[in-house]
């Protein structure tokens, strides 16, 4: 594997406040990691300690194997980072400021404007080129800043909160956009939207109060979910007894909820036993016994769900 | 060097492109020429050279210089663009020298705008341009040390109006320094290679004789060692202060 981003132990304090708690993490090309936290868990300074920004307390950032701390410019010169807000100077247009972003990151001539044209191509744009960056809409400057994080095609993307205030179609668009960079670099994306990353991230690592809780793929974490694979199913409210009971006799059930009552139906939910998958089963018990049902769905354990768990099984541990 | 032209680059653009460029330099002039004619007596004192001219540069600097120093830094800090600065390949070094570079020639172009003053002086007499040269040169490095000391301030806070008001004030403590106002407040207590020290610190002493013609190395050094220092203090400042 070969490992872009790496973190060892890293340890951010301001004040007494403890921002990061030695958080280590790797990723490696073609993976996309998700970061995930409640707002203040300290997703921000963990990427403004990979970036060069800060200068953790103590740990070590890698990127590419060179340590930010002792060679900041080889370093930075491997990332394209996209900071909270998406900054950029307000009176420039975006076409001047590019141009300026393509400079710095040593472009000169026609690779120069070769770059700046890809970058605004692949952002859309195009139609905004010559207008200052402060009078853009929301969802340009967040493309302006995106086309300075990909000028340079760097291996490692860093990016805070990327979607952050975009409407659907411009989220839609940046998602695809990552998914497209994703087979040649690692990217790391912060969010606290979790449909985000059960839409681009290969993984996610969830941090509450500077410490990881959490690190899996979408499917591993929705695993930690109660509900995950739990079986839902809409019955007539005459057959509910008889289905409840066949129900609980099926071998990887757990138990049998009675949810909601709607227009003469009965919702019920089955919970597998150690979350393992049980929906053929209880197909195959329905159509043995001649069964109807009027609805029957497998439950994933929404990510939300998970998250809100996590975060908050760490608050009253802490609060213990 | 490469970096540090290329912020330069970008900072003089943004001087122009806003407009505050044209009303700095249109002030400047203004303002210059004002204090000149009504002020030093330009016409009345009959004599052939710029002094009534070159005199209230340490006055004017004390409000414009501040007044262009105070975004320098505040502003990337208040727009969060310094975290998008400082994440690019450029030192910190860079970039400090890069800015200050671009407001210092920015000065030095609205000084420039003032030389009809010079060419009127050698029309209606015969001036020591020897001494108008050194005193343009002083009245620029000296605008340099203002800078320099406003670009560190700057870099402290997020809010213009205190950068502008603290660096306003420092270089108003800097430029009465030989004077009374700040001298008695350390005499008494105070031991006197100190006072001496404090008193040396005065730009208005030191401008005062380039402007007669006094030319000294000292006095030049002077202007380029408060630049130095304070440069250097800014690049502390940021390391220090990059997150708040």
């Amino acid at each position: 594997m070969d490992v872009l981003v790496d973190a060892d132990r890293l340890r951010k304090t301001f004040g007494h406040i403890v921002a990061v708690d030695e958080i280590s993490l790797k990723v490696a090309k073609g993976e996309v990691l998700g970061f995930l936290g409640p707002n203040g868990a300290g997703k921000s300074t963990t990427m403004k300690m990979l970036t060069g920004f800060l200068e953790p307390d103590a740990g070590l950032a890698r990127i590419c194997g060179i340590r930010v701390a002792e060679q900041p410019k080889e370093a930075k010169a491997r990332i394209g980072y996209l900071p909270e807000g998406a900054p950029a100077y307000g009176d420039m247009t975006p076409g001047s400021f590019l141009k300026f972003i393509a400079e710095i990151r040593g472009f000169d001539g026609a690779a120069k404007s070769d770059r700046v044209a890809a970058a605004i191509a692949r952002t859309g744009l195009e139609r905004v080129v010559d207008q200052p960056i402060e009078t853009l809409s929301k969802g340009f400057k967040r493309r302006v800043g995106l086309a300075q994080a990909i000028l340079h095609d760097p291996p490692v993307l860093i990016m805070d909160e990327p979607t952050d205030g975009l409407d659907p179609n411009q989220k839609h668009h940046v998602r695809s956009l990552i998914s497209e960079m994703a087979k040649d670099k690692a990217i790391i994306v912060s969010t606290h939207i979790l449909e985000e990353v059960e839409a681009v991230c290969t993984r996610a690592v969830v941090i509450d109060r500077g410490r990881i809780v959490a690190d899996g793929t979408a499917e591993e974490l929705q695993r930690r979910m109660p509900y995950h694979n739990a079986v839902a199913l809409m019955v007539d409210h005459q057959r509910a007894e008889a289905i409840t009971s066949a129900l609980a006799g099926l071998a990887n059930v757990q138990s049998v909820e009675r949810l909601a009552r709607e227009n003469g139906h009965i919702q019920l939910r089955a919970l597998p036993k150690n979350g393992v998958s049980i929906a053929s089963d209880v197909a195959a018990m329905l159509a043995e016994r001649s069964l109807p049902v009027a609805e029957l769905y497998v439950e994933r354990g929404r990510l939300d769900d998970v998250f809100r768990k996590i975060t908050s099984e760490e608050a009253h541990s802490h609060h213990a | 060097m490469r970096n540090v032209w290329i912020i330069a680059k970008r900072e003089l653009a943004a001087y122009f492109g806003t407009g505050l460029g044209y009303i700095f330099a249109v002030i400047f002039v203004a303002l210059t020429g004002a204090f000149a004619f009504f002020i030093g007596n330009f016409f009345e004192r009959g004599q052939a050279d710029l002094i009534s001219f070159f005199q209230y540069h340490p006055w004017l600097y004390l409000l414009l210089v501040p007044a262009v120093a105070m975004r320098l830094w505040a502003e990337e800090r208040k727009t969060g663009t310094i975290e998008l600065l400082m994440t690019l390949p450029v030192t910190t070094g860079e970039a400090i020298v890069g800015k200050f570079l671009a407001a210092w020639a920015f000065i030095g172009f609205a000084l420039l705008l003032t030389v009809p003053m010079w060419i009127t002086v050698n029309y209606l007499g015969d001036p020591d341009n020897g001494v108008i040269l050194t005193s343009y040169i002083g009245s620029f490095l000296m605008a340099g040390a203002f800078l320099a000391i406003g670009s560190c301030i700057s870099a402290l806070t997020k809010n213009q109006v205190i950068a502008f008001i603290v660096a306003a004030t420092i270089c108003f403590l800097l430029v009465m320094s030989g004077s009374d106002l700040v001298l008695n407040f350390f005499r008494g207590w105070a031991p006197r290679i100190l006072i001496d020290a404090i008193s040396s610190l005065s730009f208005l002493t030191n401008f005062d004789q380039i402007i007669r013609g006094v030319i000294s190395f000292s006095g030049l050094f002077f202007y380029l060692s408060i630049i130095a220092f304070f440069l250097f203090a800014n690049a502390i400042v940021i390391e220090q202060r990059k997150a708040a």
